[in-house]
């Protein structure tokens, strides 16, 4: 059974055991507008939490994607790189990102459930 | 994702000044954002990338009233731009009445202050009487240092309280046509006082997109009026500055204080054509010294187009290095929706400046290739009759 939790920088992860998918907000998907650019992380790169693994470009600006837990990247969603705008159609779906373990389970504590990620946004 | 909602709360900033046309542009939906002490719209529900669209195929209208009008007043024509030629290395002699140029706000060093639209009025009455339009992040400073550099008898006016709408696209025209029998007339670079839909205005057929187009001068108290007689024809969408900044971008135009600022001449900034041949011949304008020796031997770095080959764009700030070593940086930088890849133009040594040369881009650590390619990306579409 997986369990969707988001970020206060908009991202989203949906963690199953050991492994968490990860991608952006359909909000942040929104707010950033037509994404034109994708820059995934190496398979296999160790990351610690709040570091930044990912880019993510709209016509006007770029933003960095940052790993939510510390893990190692274990897949990157390889079709965004010639299909970008797959973000915008399906920013917490098929628009996700990269894939990585949670090796310390106590870093999803402070994560917000779909209903606090609801009410975050609305502020 | 830090920056992400770049707009807020900006709306009830009391520092940010507003356009006549900010109420209408955030009931149409703008996302505004401070620009150049302004709050401005950045876009619309669309999107940039459809706003750019949009104005490639049909018709955009833009609030762009946070640029400065003014205008410099002397005697009779020949008076004041005499005034003007001591400043600008534009041929503002040859200015027939109802004509505009481009032109450039020089330094003593022949450093590029600011770029600038000149315009002669149509008018017989308005003899002596040139407007100047620039951008809104320098007037400040533009309009101190024309003033401090006019002689006596030559006085600048500005027109804080006029607004000016850019109308631009393919579909422009046949907007105009059935509101202002004196627009279809107009070929690129005209100007003249004239009425759309009844309201006086001021209008010159030219813009910044590459398309197309006009820029309107209107009193501010008439501009919202204006703007929705304009949008009544389907054609016609507001567009925000984003696309604004992609659609110049594709057509190779500058953007002043990041394409060029008074640390770059005209001829470092591929701007030699702004320095004509009657100009040149009498060497009479600022820094004609240093420019015409550029002229002659050539300068260090120069502004080019580029092309990023694979899909990552290259911002502003951006290194060029060929070879390990830095030979330029990304001076604009994004991605073209009518291109559809990244585009972008900057500085590079003067002997890697032909089109084709391959270079490097430095983003976020990683060298992506990239060539120096031909402007403008993308053809302009300007009505020259």
């Amino acid at each position: 059974m997986s369990k969707l939790y988001f970020t206060e920088d908009h991202e989203w992860l949906n963690v199953d055991g050991d492994n968490a998918t990860i991608g952006i907000s359909t909000y942040a998907a929104g707010q950033l507008g037509d994404v034109v650019f994708v820059e995934l992380p190496d398979v296999g790169k160790t990351a610690n939490k709040g570091e930044d693994v990912a880019v993510v470009e709209s016509v006007k600006s770029a933003s960095e994607i940052y790993a939510p837990v510390s893990g190692e990247i274990t897949a990157a969603n390889d079709t965004l790189e010639d299909a970008p705008e797959t973000v915008n159609e399906d920013a917490q779906g098929k628009g996700w990102f990269f894939k990585m373990t949670v090796s310390d389970a106590s870093q999803l504590e402070g994560l917000m459930d779909e209903a606090a990620y609801a009410e975050f946004i609305k502020e | 994702m830090p920056g992400l909602l770049l707009s807020g709360h900006i709306m009830t900033d009391d520092n940010l000044q507003r356009t006549p046309l900010a109420g209408l542009m955030e009931e149409l939906g703008g996302k505004m954002v401070p620009f150049a002490g302004y709050a401005m719209p950045v876009q619309f529900t669309p999107g940039i990338m459809a706003e750019h669209n949009w104005t490639r195929e049909n018709c955009g209208l833009f609030d762009v009233s946070h640029m400065g009008q003014a205008y410099v007043c002397g005697r009779d024509n020949a008076a004041t731009i005499a005034a003007l030629e001591a400043i600008m290395p534009g041929n503002l002699a040859g200015l027939a009445p109802g004509e505009q140029r481009y032109s450039l706000l020089l330094n003593a060093d022949g450093g590029i202050l600011d770029d600038l639209m000149v315009t002669r009025s149509l008018n017989p009455a308005d003899d002596g009487r040139i407007m100047l339009v620039v951008n809104a992040g320098f007037k400040t400073e533009d309009f101190a240092y024309i003033a401090a550099n006019l002689p006596s008898g030559i006085t600048l006016e500005q027109a804080p309280d006029k607004a000016l709408i850019a109308l631009q696209g393919p579909k422009a025209a046949a907007v105009m046509a059935p509101l202002c029998a004196d627009a279809g007339a107009m070929v690129f670079m005209q100007a003249r006082n004239t009425q759309i839909g009844g309201i006086d205005c001021h209008i010159t057929r030219s813009g910044y997109t590459g398309e197309d187009g006009w820029e309107i001068s209107v009193a501010g108290d008439r501009a919202e009026d204006l703007a929705r007689l304009l949008l009544e024809n389907e054609a016609v969408q507001s567009i925000g500055l984003g696309a604004r900044d992609s659609l110049r971008l594709e057509v190779g135009l500058c953007l002043s204080g990041h394409d060029f600022d008074a640390s770059r001449t005209p001829i470092e900034a591929g701007l030699a054509w702004a320095v004509p041949k009657v100009r040149r011949e009498r060497a009479d304008f600022p820094g004609a010294a240093k420019i015409l020796q550029q002229l002659a031997d050539g300068v260090p770095q120069k502004r080019v187009g580029i092309r990023p080959l694979g899909r990552a764009p290259a911002r502003e700030g951006t290194h060029i290095h060929l070879g390990g070593e830095h030979v330029g940086e990304i001076t604009s930088g994004g991605f073209g929706p009518t291109l559809g890849g990244p585009v972008a133009m900057g500085y590079v040594r003067a002997d890697l400046s032909a089109p084709g040369t391959a270079i490097e881009l430095m983003v976020r650590g990683k060298a992506h290739p990239a060539e120096v390619a031909k402007m403008p990306f993308v053809p302009q579409n300007y009505y020259r009759g």
